[in-house]
């Protein structure tokens, strides 16, 4: 579907701003503009939006409303029946989850000698890190360091996020980059081997690293075959269904579920890596988003049902720009990496309203503000969105840079009809990230023995906003950390007389009971239901 | 699925499962395009010609026959990255079957992507690992070209090995990564990074928005 007479005369406009545009920088925010645009206008700030946690660890601390619903429900598992002690699995390390966290603390562990098992709801690798496009952060510049990369974390973060968590991000950054290396990704070079590297939103060097626009995909199936080449166990289609835990509560093992088979297994760990992403597919407050199918929040279920606190769960990121047109991609991303080439955001009437690079808090508040003046573009499926003009690109940079830089965006929306390098994109901000999750030290343990957290699933380094490319960054990071902390702390526990129990479920149900929530409603939801949405 | 459905002609094949009724399991996972998890085989009325295409990327049309196809069985090899050679012969001795390419271009055909993938088969069996590397580039892996080879080549397998063998071996190494390692090995940034940890959130504040930023 190639754009509509409508929208072809409106794209009239952005074309005769655009050598205006050329060369005249829209000017950066200040604080208290940043300030206001985000308690006016940014999802987070809408209360009525989000509700007191009546249960667990949390209780009391505000949750969005799609979050209590899957915190609140009952297990799905029959936990009084449920036979614990028949085991089918014994191992050292129990990796939950199948993306980038999950194969980095997989190697990592199996590295640290401790025997492996990576299970999957979804095939391995099929997971929000395929679809990391822009890039990854580390700070190995001569212009930069770990320390200009620590401040712009922390302040785009709102100088909320954990101190720990941020030094062992920007620390290790660089290590993650030559780790890569070393493993075969084909990064974007300088013939004599230079990264090349560009800005994100809220960046102050340029220090995004990547790999065309398959940054996230390059990552992946690197990781994804290097665990393959090794002895890891690696099973698909068995999602965790709920944590185990010993005697004495710590973290021991897990219920997979076959999805096929509709049969539980039992698996008893000596230690336990939760890797299982974040929340997109809630669809907080409605919004479309740009995550995997997979992404339901199951690793907070199955944590928080176990003990263990979450942080940051009153924030969620919207990027600002999600394709509003056309209505086959609505919600897709588009990557920041198109803005940091120089596409910037116009009104209805080719103007434009904010500086193309703030944070992406600011930048989406700043669009939803645009479109809540009346100065945004309807599209024919009744959404709105404004212009990202990313032929300006062109002008910048020179013809063919949308090709070879961004092919993937390039071929995305050729196949519906629209040349991105001819004509600006609509865009409005699509639920892109779950800013919290479950807090961690910087040895990724959470509050819950043995119980290890990586990548979106944990929370606290990226504070209450995420920056372009520290996502990637924070999944290798992390995960590396994890494998290699869990498969040690494996060395030292002997569970072999260990009992795995449900009674963690039970104390959990008893809770549910006493607050009065009936069994309506069962977690971790596992796959989001779109045959109810389609009829709404 | 053996049953008719009438379905918006917006809809892609995904979606238009899931207005139908169904819940996908397998077959689906990014639904951006990104993953390659959901291949799908489909025929148009009245033609004869056996299409292909991701359920989340095609859209819908009218008297589309279909059906979603499990990820193709493939022969995983294991190698060791770290033992291998970037020479020519390398990737002919992992996967010997790429030199029984009959050249009926198959394989192209069938990619969702657009890609040439039997050109860069031919630059592995050449041993010009980076075009093999750089041709196959954008490959999802998806693995639609291994369920149409007569030859058996599980050829995004092979793309892989050659970006990787490019990526390890022949693309020079980042200079500049590795003297910041060493750097941040000889503790050089710790005392900085001290510092901020324990600044009061006005310093940083003051520090963060005063700070220089490269044009």
């Amino acid at each position: 579907m190639s754009y509509t007479s409508q929208l072809r005369e409106l794209i009239k406009k952005v074309e005769q701003t655009r050598e205006k545009r050329l060369g005249n920088e829209f000017p950066r925010m200040t604080p208290e503009e940043k300030e206001d645009v985000l308690s006016n206008y940014h999802p987070d700030h809408i209360e009525e939006q989000f509700r007191d946690a009546k249960i667990g660890p949390n209780k009391g601390d505000k949750f969005p409303h799609e979050l209590c619903d899957v915190i609140e429900a009952h297990p799905s598992i029959d936990w009084e029946q449920f036979d614990t002690s028949k085991i089918d699995y014994d191992v050292d390390v129990l990796v939950v989850g199948g993306g980038g966290a999950g194969a980095s603390a997989s190697l990592l562990a199996h590295e640290a000698g401790a025997d492996v098992l990576l299970t999957t709801k979804l095939r391995f690798g099929d997971a929000n890190t395929v679809m990391a496009q822009g890039g990854i952060q580390a700070a190995d510049k001569s212009n930069d360091s770990p320390a200009t990369h620590y401040l712009d974390v922390i302040g785009g973060g709102h100088y909320s996020n954990v101190p720990e968590l941020v030094r062992a991000l920007v620390s290790d950054g660089p290590y993650v980059i030559d780790w890569l290396e070393d493993l075969g990704v084909m990064f974007d070079k300088e013939e004599d081997g230079t990264m090349q590297t560009r800005h994100g939103g809220g960046t102050s060097r340029k220090r995004m690293h990547s790999a065309r626009d398959y940054t996230g995909a390059e990552i992946m199936r690197t990781l994804r075959d290097e665990v393959l080449c090794r002895d890891i166990n690696v099973i698909e289609f068995s999602p965790v269904v709920e944590l185990l835990l010993d005697k004495e509560g710590k973290a021991a093992g897990a219920v997979l579920y076959n999805f096929e088979t509709q049969e539980y297994q039992v698996v008893k760990a000596k230690t336990v890596i939760i890797t299982t992403g974040g929340l997109g597919r809630l669809h907080t407050q409605n919004f479309p988003t740009s995550n995997h199918y997979g992404a339901t929040a199951d690793g907070l279920v199955l944590a928080y049902r176990a003990g263990a606190d979450l942080a940051f769960m009153n924030t969620v990121q919207y990027h600002p720009t999600g394709a509003s047109y056309p209505e086959q991609i609505e919600g897709f991303l588009i990557t920041e990496k198109v803005r940091g080439l120089g596409a910037t955001p116009l009104n209805i009437d080719g103007e434009q309203f904010v500086y193309h690079l703030e944070t992406r808090d600011v930048e989406a508040s700043a669009i939803i503000r645009e479109c809540a003046k009346g100065k945004g573009i309807k599209t024919p499926s009744g959404m709105q969105g404004v212009w990202l003009d990313s032929p300006m690109i062109e002008k910048i940079h020179g013809e063919g840079t949308i090709e070879k830089e961004l092919p993937a965006m390039v071929r995305q929306f050729a196949r519906f009809g629209v040349d991105i390098t001819k004509d600006p994109i609509l865009v409005y901000p699509t639920l892109h990230y779950q800013n919290g999750g479950i807090l961690i030290n910087d040895r990724c343990e959470s509050s819950v023995d043995n119980l290890y957290v990586a990548g979106e699933a944990s929370g606290g380094v990226h504070g209450r906003n995420r920056l372009m490319g520290n996502s990637l960054l924070d999944i290798l990071v992390l995960g590396k950390r994890a494998g290699k902390n869990a498969a040690e702390k494996a060395k030292e526990i002997d569970n072999e007389k260990s009992e795995l129990t449900l009674e963690h479920v039970k104390n959990f149900v008893n809770e549910l009971e006493e607050q009065g929530i009936e069994k309506t409603k069962t977690s971790p939801i596992l796959i989001p239901d779109y045959t109810k949405r389609e009829e709404n | 699925m053996g049953k008719k459905y009438s379905v918006p002609s917006s809809l892609t094949i995904m979606k238009a499962f899931e207005y139908a009724g169904y819940t996908l399991l397998r077959g689906c996972g990014c639904r951006a395009g990104f993953c390659g998890a959901c291949s799908t085989v489909y025929r148009l009325g009245g033609n004869h010609e056996l299409k292909v295409g991701l359920a989340c990327q095609t859209k819908v049309e009218d008297d589309m026959y279909l059906t979603q196809i499990p990820f193709y069985p493939y022969h995983k090899v294991q190698y060791d990255i770290e033992k291998l050679q970037s020479d020519g012969d390398q990737v002919v001795e992992i996967f010997p079957e790429i030199t029984k390419c009959l050249g009926c271009n198959s394989c192209s055909n069938v990619c969702p992507q657009d890609l040439k993938v039997m050109k860069y088969i031919s630059h592995a069996i050449r041993g010009e690992i980076s075009k093999a590397a750089d041709e196959s580039f954008d490959c999802l892996m998806c693995g639609l070209c291994t369920s149409k080879c007569p030859a058996n080549i599980v050829h995004y397998k092979v793309g892989l090995l050659c970006r990787r063998l490019h990526g390890k071996y022949i693309a020079p190494k980042a200079k500049h990564v590795e003297e910041r390692i060493n750097e941040i090995g000889n503790g050089e940034f710790e005392k900085e990074l001290d510092e901020l940890m324990n600044a009061s959130k006005e310093e940083l504040a003051d520090r963060y928005n005063n700070r220089e930023i490269e044009k």
